[in-house]
């Protein structure tokens, strides 16, 4: 019998708590706001005994990530969080982690990139991340925050995935709130996310492997890297069985995208993260008033659930996709582009709009959202597209 | 010879090689031929060698081979000896000098 | 019940995130769903700063600053010279101030017209009950008094919860009884 919990903890703290009940062989972090209380909470419970995972201190994300590289390698499960400038400065070791087709799980609390230098919240930090091959997922609460963390892991860990996962929360706003939390008991993690078998694991001393090899020109890189997007794309399926028997034991739901009154609705909000409730609130006012309107809720990144949007999107007069991101040059913020690109799949042409907002933290006002919606009503009515992406009020 | 056979992996598809590229056996540098890339080879004089090992000791490539705790009669071992030459160098005695290589290469693999 | 917001502004060190966190910890014990969160910045002993609570019975969806508070509570009356605490306050809002004017005259300074204006001198309870002066936990049984937002008994079996599990019973039970007095002494108008 699953003994539930409920807490009112910070997403920080139930992160922490995750990554105990994951029991990781090693943790190596460096501290950077806003994810310090992760590592903090978590070397907390290694200092009490209430983990047995080798911590390691490092001088630097840099190192953190490589720490975790080589422990991976040598088939440890491994688990880390960063958030921001960390994760930047984890660049190059993120594609070694996901190229030698290592699991680890890392916790980013999604924060502005410098400069000028803020520690607000936006995806700016994972976006930059999103070519690098790992999975990742974005948590809108607390409780999704707690929920993905161990689902990350199970995925990462699958035979048929072996990725690293990045598991994300909003800086500050999911990060260090307290909300209302449900927990599930040591056991039940403990048997859901079962016992890591690592393959080509290097202290493994009776079948030696070489971890790192060179595969250049006329080599089989280009092989190795076709082996990475299959691996991907298999992913997805993975993440769907996996959050389902952990829906099973929770009785919250998991999809790639959660959909809100998208069944008959007019014009419709592709988010990510904590905003998404705020698209919500909003579409449930607009109801009331008559207007259809929907959210489509983008939980997983990666692999991106292009026909799943195409699908929740039939019907749909107007599209806005809000990105807390931006992609200077390019036609919109990134899940704008991969939305529009799914799109073009569609069976009708729907107009799009690319919404920029909450860079840095900005906040995110509930009648910031019923201005997309009224932007968006207006091209319903006849009005035009704006011809470029918009600055959600900015000045 | 290692036991990983890679003797087909130039019709290997995709899905064929080792998870995130690693080599999953030990011991199968040996199978790599690097004497391709020598153009001069060390020889030695049997009459002013003593037998030290130091060449031995300095042999970057594990090339130089010993048996009964002197060199032995096939001292080089020419499939991996690159002709860097540290043995000549190192010689205390001078018993090793490096000529320009004849036509008696292996083909690399 | 509806979604009720509450403001809370102090200064860094008074104890404000503390306050909106045990009032939030209460509502849950009492089965209902809340959000605390402060308005983070950098740390500035005695900077003005604000956080923030939500209490509801239903799951609360929104994640964003409280702009138009049913409730506003000031531990710091010397803020009211450099911050406009009653900004956005909802028609018939209340503010409760850790102060020991009466609140009729706060209701002046204020220029509130409508809703309630409390006043409680938490200081003055803290330094006889806790013997320094952190008026946060007085506040939260001004607060269970004005609006009954929270139950002064859950707030009290919360206390005893939370500080006993560090702290002996004298301080548990000096808490407490800043938390009733503040119950009782407290001045609406």
């Amino acid at each position: 019998m699953t003994e539930k919990r409920t807490v009112a903890a910070t997403g920080n703290v139930v992160v922490a708590e995750a990554f105990r009940q994951c029991a990781p062989d090693v943790v190596a972090a460096y501290p950077i706001t806003p994810q310090t209380t992760i590592v903090e909470e978590f070397a907390k419970f290694v200092a009490q005994g209430r983990v047995h995972t080798e911590y390691v201190t490092v001088e630097s994300e840099h190192s953190a990530m490589s720490a975790c590289v080589g422990a991976s390698a040598a088939g440890a499960r491994v688990m880390t969080a960063t958030a921001s400038q960390g994760l930047a400065l984890m660049w190059e070791e993120l594609h070694i982690a996901s190229g030698m087709r290592l699991p680890i799980v890392m916790a980013n609390a999604n924060r502005a990139l410098s400069a000028p230098i803020n520690i607000h919240c936006d995806h700016g930090d994972a976006m930059g991340a999103r070519d690098a091959g790992w999975v990742m997922l974005f948590a809108e609460s607390a409780q999704e925050a707690y929920d993905n963390t161990i689902i990350s892991l199970k995925v990462a860990e699958d035979p048929q995935v072996l990725l690293p996962v990045l598991t994300c929360l909003d800086g500050f706003i999911t990060t260090h709130s307290i909300e209302r939390v449900d927990l599930l008991d040591d056991e039940t993690v403990e048997s859901f996310v079962g016992e890591y078998e690592p393959q080509n694991a290097l202290l493994d001393l009776d079948n030696p492997v070489t971890h790192g090899a060179f595969a250049g020109l006329g080599g089989p890189f280009f092989e190795f890297k076709r082996a990475q997007r299959d691996a991907m794309d298999r992913s997805k399926a993975v993440i769907e069985r996996e959050s389902a028997a952990f829906s099973k034991i929770t009785e919250r739901p998991f999809g790639l995208i959660e959909t809100f009154m998208m069944d008959d609705a007019d014009v419709a909000i592709v988010i990510i993260g904590s905003a998404s409730g705020n698209a919500r609130h909003v579409a449930r006012e607009l109801r009331s008033e008559g207007v259809k309107a929907g959210v489509v809720k983008v939980r997983c990144f990666r692999p991106f659930p292009g026909a799943e949007i195409v699908s929740a999107l039939r019907g749909v007069k107007a599209v806005a996709v809000l990105d807390r991101a931006e992609s200077f040059g390019a036609q919109g913020g990134p899940l704008f582009l991969e939305t529009r690109s799914a799109m073009y799949d569609a069976a009708e042409r729907v107009p799009l709009v690319s919404y920029i907002y909450g860079l840095g933290g900005s906040d995110v006002r509930l009648e910031l959202v019923r201005e997309v919606y009224t932007d968006l009503s207006d091209i319903v009515a006849g009005g035009s597209v704006p011809d470029s992406l918009v600055y959600l009020g900015s000045r | 010879m290692s036991n990983w056979d890679i003797s087909k992996i130039d019709s290997w598809k995709s899905a064929q090689f080792p998870l995130g590229a690693v080599i999953p056996a030990g011991g199968n540098s040996d199978d790599y031929v690097t004497g391709g890339w020598r153009s001069e080879r060390p020889e030695r004089s049997i009459e002013k060698c003593t037998d030290c090992l130091i060449c031995w000791i300095f042999c970057p490539d594990t090339a130089i081979r010993v048996a009964d705790e002197k060199l032995a009669d096939d001292w080089v071992d020419l499939d991996h000896c690159k002709g860097c030459g540290v043995c000549a160098n190192e010689c205390p005695v001078e018993a090793i000098t490096m000529v320009p290589e004849g036509c008696e290469i292996r083909e690399a693999k | 019940m509806q979604l009720t917001e509450i403001r809370w502004h102090a200064r860094a060190g008074q104890g404000a995130v503390t306050a909106a966190k045990l009032v939030a910890e209460t509502a849950l014990e009492q089965n209902r769903y809340m959000q605390a969160m402060p308005e983070y910045g950098p740390e500035r002993m005695g900077a003005p700063i604000k956080a923030f609570t939500r209490i509801s019975a239903e799951p609360i969806d929104i994640h964003c600053n409280i702009e138009n508070p049913d409730i506003v509570i000031v531990l710091d009356e010397s803020l009211l010279d450099v911050v406009d605490v009653i900004e956005g306050i909802v028609e018939g809002g209340t503010v409760i101030i850790n102060s020991c004017e009466p609140p009729e005259m706060m209701r002046k300074v204020l220029g509130m017209v409508g809703g309630n204006v409390a006043c409680v001198d938490a200081s003055g309870i803290a330094l006889d009950t806790i013997k320094r002066d952190i008026p946060n936990t007085p506040m939260i049984g001004a607060l269970a008094k004005v609006t009954g937002v929270v139950d002064l008994e859950a707030v009290k079996g919360l206390l005893v919860k939370t500080f006993g599990k560090k702290f002996g019973q004298d301080i548990i039970d000096a808490n407490l009884t800043s938390v009733i007095r503040s119950f009782e002494e407290v001045n609406v108008a």
